[in-house]
């Protein structure tokens, strides 16, 4: 089993879900984050005065899937996420030893 | 009542209204510019001004302010004490219990425009020490000197509505206590954006709405001259916008909403001793003149080193001397019977001095006399006048007030 975390554009978070919707992902995790990549940050001014903002608004997107799904969700995910200019972000993949579904116990494959 | 005015009468206590409601929308002026964690710690100072500073009002500000009427001197007396002897006397053309209330809105304006300058480290109690005591002792003489027939009106200085005891006055106070006090930690290196702009801009335009009645209600009339001040406050405000944006886009880059919004009030302040006393294009002109200023003088900050975190010095100090000499130039009688020609109008350099020295007698009794309230209360509060570096870093909402303005999270 593999996690794949994905760090997006914010705006690309719909086309992203849709698309793996469309794969048959049952579930995914949506969190709000800041960080900085090649983009860097930008400068905003105050009253005459610039700040350096370090860290833009990312999203970062988990799912859950097997092994051998794991590459091509990725290749989803990053189809849809992609503008083609700098700053569109990252996907990784990891290696996952155990599922739980909460309600049933159930362990596996057959919690996700 | 001899010769009660039912329109003046109806005009000044609508204006009264108008300008309580500054105060709040001072708090939104200056609640958006702080971080989040002290958004309510700001609100809270502003808010509080509208509570102390009318009891003390009904208590002896009135008195001390407006007692002796015409005398030309310092301070007034204690005869009306409790509003003794006020109910169904005449002040003008109208009732002294609406001259009353419309002052008393100053009074609770005046100490809130400080706490722009003070913010994000200041204890709840060196607050509430402070506004007490700099009432008492800044605010009530200043009022009289100006206001009330006091010294400097006797000299003949003119302040249709507060250049001086208002904005000199508060500004000259913001510049004593940043000193004091100390800047914020991490000022100026890190960045302490403002969290919420369109609370800003909310401020702003309550703070415009109201000004009409700050500026127009000095008329204490509903007539020509009341009219005449409502333009002028509505001209200079939008003179002040775009003065302020054009230097701004020309030196950083960008025209910014808290540009728009500071250019205006640059403007009202500048416009504010000047409202009953000008005409014409003068308004553009004042208006425009303090938009551009005011965005200059915040460099001053930077230059010396003073942490005045929400530029109370650049926008009222400076708006405030900027406006109070102005109208040596600007003043034009055929507007006011009450004015004088200034040196543009043929009137000569006279009105000009007399401006000069009112400006310099508000500040430098306001400086001292308010770093002296600072510094005593400095000593005598057991937690000193400044928040602790933990309560800094955590915020004064949970410090000073227990509350978290913005319960979002749920975890």
């Amino acid at each position: 089993m593999k996690l794949i975390v994905a760090i997006i554009k914010p705006f690309r978070v719909d086309e992203v879900k849709e698309a793996l919707q469309s794969f048959g992902v049952k579930g995914l995790t949506v969190s709000d984050v800041r960080g900085f990549g090649r983009q860097l940050g930008h400068t905003e001014v105050y009253r005459g005065t610039e700040y350096k903002v370090d860290f833009v608004p990312k999203t970062q997107v988990e799912v859950l899937t097997d092994d051998d799904d794991a590459p091509r969700v990725a290749e989803a995910i990053i189809e849809a996420a992609r503008t083609g200019k700098i700053g569109d972000g990252k996907v990784w993949i990891m290696p996952v030893d155990e599922v739980y579904r909460v309600r049933t116990g159930e362990r596996g494959t057959d919690a996700m | 009542m001899p010769d009660l005015n039912a329109g003046d009468t109806a005009w000044v206590l609508v204006s009264s209204a108008l300008v309580l409601f500054m105060t709040p929308g001072l708090a939104l002026f200056y609640g958006g510019m702080v971080r989040a964690k002290n958004v309510l710690a700001m609100l809270m100072q502003n808010f509080f001004a509208m509570g102390i500073v009318t009891v003390l009002w009904v208590l002896v500000g009135y008195s001390l302010a407006f007692g002796d009427l015409g005398d030309g001197g310092f301070i007034g007396n204690f005869d009306f004490a409790g509003l003794e002897d006020l109910a169904n006397t005449t002040t003008g053309s109208i009732p002294t219990l609406a001259f009353v209330a419309f002052q008393l809105t100053f009074a609770i304006i005046t100490p809130a425009l400080i706490t722009g300058a003070i913010a994000d480290r200041m204890r709840w109690p060196a607050w509430v020490g402070f506004i007490t005591l700099w009432s008492l002792l800044v605010y009530l003489p200043v009022a009289h000197w100006v206001f009330a027939g006091g010294w400097l009106a006797e000299r003949g200085a003119l302040d249709f509505a507060g250049g001086t005891v208002v904005h000199v006055n508060a500004g000259a106070a913001a510049l004593a206590l940043v000193f004091i006090l100390g800047k914020r930690r991490g000022w100026p290196k890190e960045p302490m954006p403002p969290h919420s702009l369109p609370l800003t801009l909310l401020g702003t335009g309550i703070l415009w709405f109201g000004w009409f009645g700050f500026n127009a209600g000095s008329a204490l009339a509903a007539n020509g001259v009341a009219a005449q001040a409502f333009l002028n406050t509505f001209v200079a405000a939008a003179a002040g916008m775009l003065g302020w944006l054009i230097v701004e886009r020309l030196k950083a880059g960008h025209a910014t909403t808290l540009g728009a919004a500071s250019g205006a009030v640059a403007g009202l302040v500048a416009i504010t001793p000047c409202a009953g006393f000008v005409g014409g294009l003068s308004p553009i002109v004042i208006g425009g003149l303090a938009g551009m200023i005011c965005f200059l003088a915040i460099s001053l900050k930077f230059k010396f080193g003073y942490d005045d975190s929400l530029d109370v010095v650049a926008v009222h100090l400076v708006g405030g001397i900027l406006g109070s000499v102005l109208l040596g130039l600007f003043a034009d009688a055929s507007v006011n019977e009450l004015g004088k020609d200034g040196a543009f109008y043929g009137g000569g350099w006279g009105l000009f001095g007399e401006q000069a020295l009112a400006v310099g007698a508000v500040m430098a009794f306001s400086l001292v006399v308010s770093a002296v309230i600072a510094l005593v209360l400095k000593v005598v509060l057991p937690g000193g006048i400044r928040v602790s570096e933990d309560d800094e870093n955590t915020g004064l909402d949970v410090s000073e007030h227990s509350e978290n303005g913005y319960a979002l999270e749920r975890v």
